[in-house]
């Protein structure tokens, strides 16, 4: 379960947008296989009677109602933004020239 | 060195309270000290160019008669993990530098609220990730007991600078450990609150159903003075906990452990524990044992699957977490020569601005929670929490708290671990368990290794919502110990002399 290629590294590098480099693909290779191979522990007591805890302390899910709070304004919320136009974000183009 | 920089917490308030000492004086005492000694310490990645301001304006209220808190004018160090409107916020992290955030973290306005000071920004490993904070995107902290050593992490910052006397108070965070091994190593006082104690809001999140914001101190009372501060519910945190808290100050001061059940967790009592680490925590075992409380041992057969349950989760849910990192709305954008789609000038931004250990995690995560791997990886995870929290719900049926050593060694050498993933993972071997349970958690001075001469923590832990009793039995043993020493451990520290800073900025030490 934990052999890990080079190419499922730059498969998973692309998915999590990170522009890895070739030099980086392969040392994370090695490491991953070696991470996983240790924590591949958990399957020894992960039995199929045993129920999954995603949350520590046991909590309903509290909804407010929907009327505005005290949120920040637009320009607070554009005050650290790398580039916008005073009411929205800007960002390059989304589709590539080949798409 | 002032004597203002040497004064708990609760001290210094005192003076504040009565009017002997302005927060102004002892604001610039914490500013001179920084200016002193973090050239060799780098516990602050940013110092407040506002604190005296601040410090000015309560006494200023303080003198027209308001009432303020106990903890007012009193300055503390804030974890560069928590946001802070004015002040730069990076979490460590080449991707967030420069960027001053729009709001504060709750409990950074609790504590301004207090009338606190804030002194500035801590050293952090990036993103929280690691025990050494070597691997905060710029430069690690010295341990102030070694300078060559590592401050323990991710919030080494925090510590060396209460440990340093830079600051009486600090607020961290810990995720598995980064509260509780930084006080470890660095001889100081250190809180997990339970999880849902003290609001998540603002915090930089690295795994959301482990962090948990704290104290970190230099004396029992001091944090549970700041616990008191910090804590209680939150709107904007939709895991906190709506219950109310007793004063964790008042069990300190009500410290007594006479019939209190300590169970020793026999599964941490091990080989794999450094001799003097293990025997501090024996003597004080005993200590507490010879003042009337009771040492029980017990079995958590699966902590020893909580290391690996932890290294899957955490990557996974900080996977999730760090997408927000997109060069869109706040931090670095870099764009691929040539320019890009806003995908490749994501991919490249994330590239340049993440260390090695974020992508390592990010890469790990991504994997864990990949199709066909889910249910073999975070899933089983996901059950060896249940099994630790199993391993406590029958612990805490035969013992009121339990007692382990807080870490397996005393403070390493920079760059011992810090190409060996796997064995600095190992760091936080009985700090993790407290996390994938939610339980609140302590580290307290036990005293310096015989064979180093470094400091090493004893750590209590207790059910969830059940704080209070970390307080009371960490006072306990601190009052004894401190009797036992003749003062506070961290007065053996070296001091850190100028001839030490030279030699720091030469490049000799």
């Amino acid at each position: 379960m934990s052999e890990i290629s080079a190419e499922q590294v730059a498969h998973l590098a692309n998915l999590a947008r990170i522009a890895l480099t070739e030099e980086e693909i392969e040392h994370l290779t090695t490491e991953l296989g070696q991470i996983m191979q240790a924590v591949e522990k958990v399957s020894e007591v992960a039995t199929p009677d045993v129920v999954p805890t995603s949350h520590p302390i046991p909590l309903h899910n509290p909804l407010r109602e929907d009327v505005p709070a005290d949120v920040l304004s637009v320009e607070e919320a554009l005050s650290g933004a790398p580039e916008h136009d005073g009411t929205r974000f800007v960002v390059s183009a989304i589709l590539g020239e080949e798409q | 060195m002032s004597d203002l920089i040497r004064l708990s917490a609760a001290d210094l308030a005192a003076k504040l309270a009565s009017g002997e000492v302005s927060s102004v004086e002892a604001t610039k005492a914490h500013l001179d000290r920084i200016a002193a000694v973090d050239g060799a310490v780098h516990a602050f990645l940013h110092v407040n160019a506002q604190a005296l301001e601040t410090a000015a304006d309560v006494d200023r209220r303080r003198a027209a008669g308001e009432a303020l808190g106990p903890l007012a004018g009193v300055p503390i160090a804030v974890k560069d993990v928590l946001v802070t409107e004015g002040m730069p916020s990076t979490s460590g992290s080449r991707i967030l530098e420069g960027w001053i955030p729009p709001y504060d973290a709750t409990p950074v306005r609790k504590v301004r609220e207090a009338g606190m000071v804030p002194l500035g920004k801590t050293n952090m490993d990036e993103f929280a990730m690691g025990s050494s904070t070597e691997h905060s995107a710029y430069g690690p902290t010295h341990n102030p007991w070694d300078l060559d050593r590592i401050p323990g992490g991710s919030g080494g910052g925090s510590a060396a600078a209460v440990a340093a006397f830079e600051a009486p108070l600090a607020l961290g965070s810990d995720t598995g450990g980064s509260i509780r091994q930084p006080a470890h190593v660095t001889g100081t006082v250190g809180t997990k609150p339970t999880y849902g104690g003290v609001s998540r809001y603002g915090s930089i999140a690295l795994a959301s159903s482990l962090d948990q914001v704290g104290p970190v101190s230099r004396t029992v009372l001091d944090a549970a003075l700041l616990h008191d501060v910090i804590a209680g519910h939150d709107p904007h945190d939709q895991t906190s906990i709506p219950d109310a808290w007793p004063s964790m100050a008042e069990a300190v001061r009500r410290a007594d452990v006479s019939g209190l059940r300590i169970g020793v967790v026999k599964e941490l009592d091990s080989d794999g524990f450094q001799a003097g680490v293990r025997q501090r925590f024996h003597e004080s075992l005993e200590l507490l044992a010879a003042n009337g409380a009771e040492i029980v041992e017990v079995s958590a057969p699966n902590f020893e699957y909580a290391i690996a349950a932890y290294y899957l989760i955490l990557p996974a849910e900080a996977s999730s977490n760090l997408a927000k990192f997109d060069s869109v709305r706040f931090g670095l954008r870099v764009v691929p020569e040539g320019g890009g789609t806003v995908e490749e000038v994501m991919a490249a931004t994330r590239e340049a601005g993440f260390g090695p250990e974020v992508k390592r995690r990010i890469i790990l995560g991504t994997y864990a929670l990949s199709a066909g791997y889910y249910d073999a990886y975070y899933g089983s995870a996901q059950k060896v929490r249940t099994l630790v929290q199993q391993d406590f719900d029958a612990a805490f049926a035969k013992v009121d708290v339990l007692a382990t050593p807080t870490a397996p060694t005393t403070a390493f050498k920079l760059g011992e671990k810090l190409h060996d993933p796997l064995s600095m993972y190992l760091n936080d071997v009985a700090t993790i368990p407290a996390n994938l349970a939610g339980v609140p958690g302590i580290s307290v001075p036990a005293g310096l290794a015989p064979e180093d001469g470094l400091p090493v923590g004893i750590q209590f832990l207790a059910p969830a919502r059940e704080d209070a009793r970390l307080y009371n039995v960490g006072g306990a043993l601190e009052a004894l110990l401190v009797d036992r020493w003749g003062g506070p451990l961290l007065a053996q520290a070296p001091d850190l002399s100028t001839h030490e800073l030279m030699a720091t900025e030469e490049g000799v030490v």
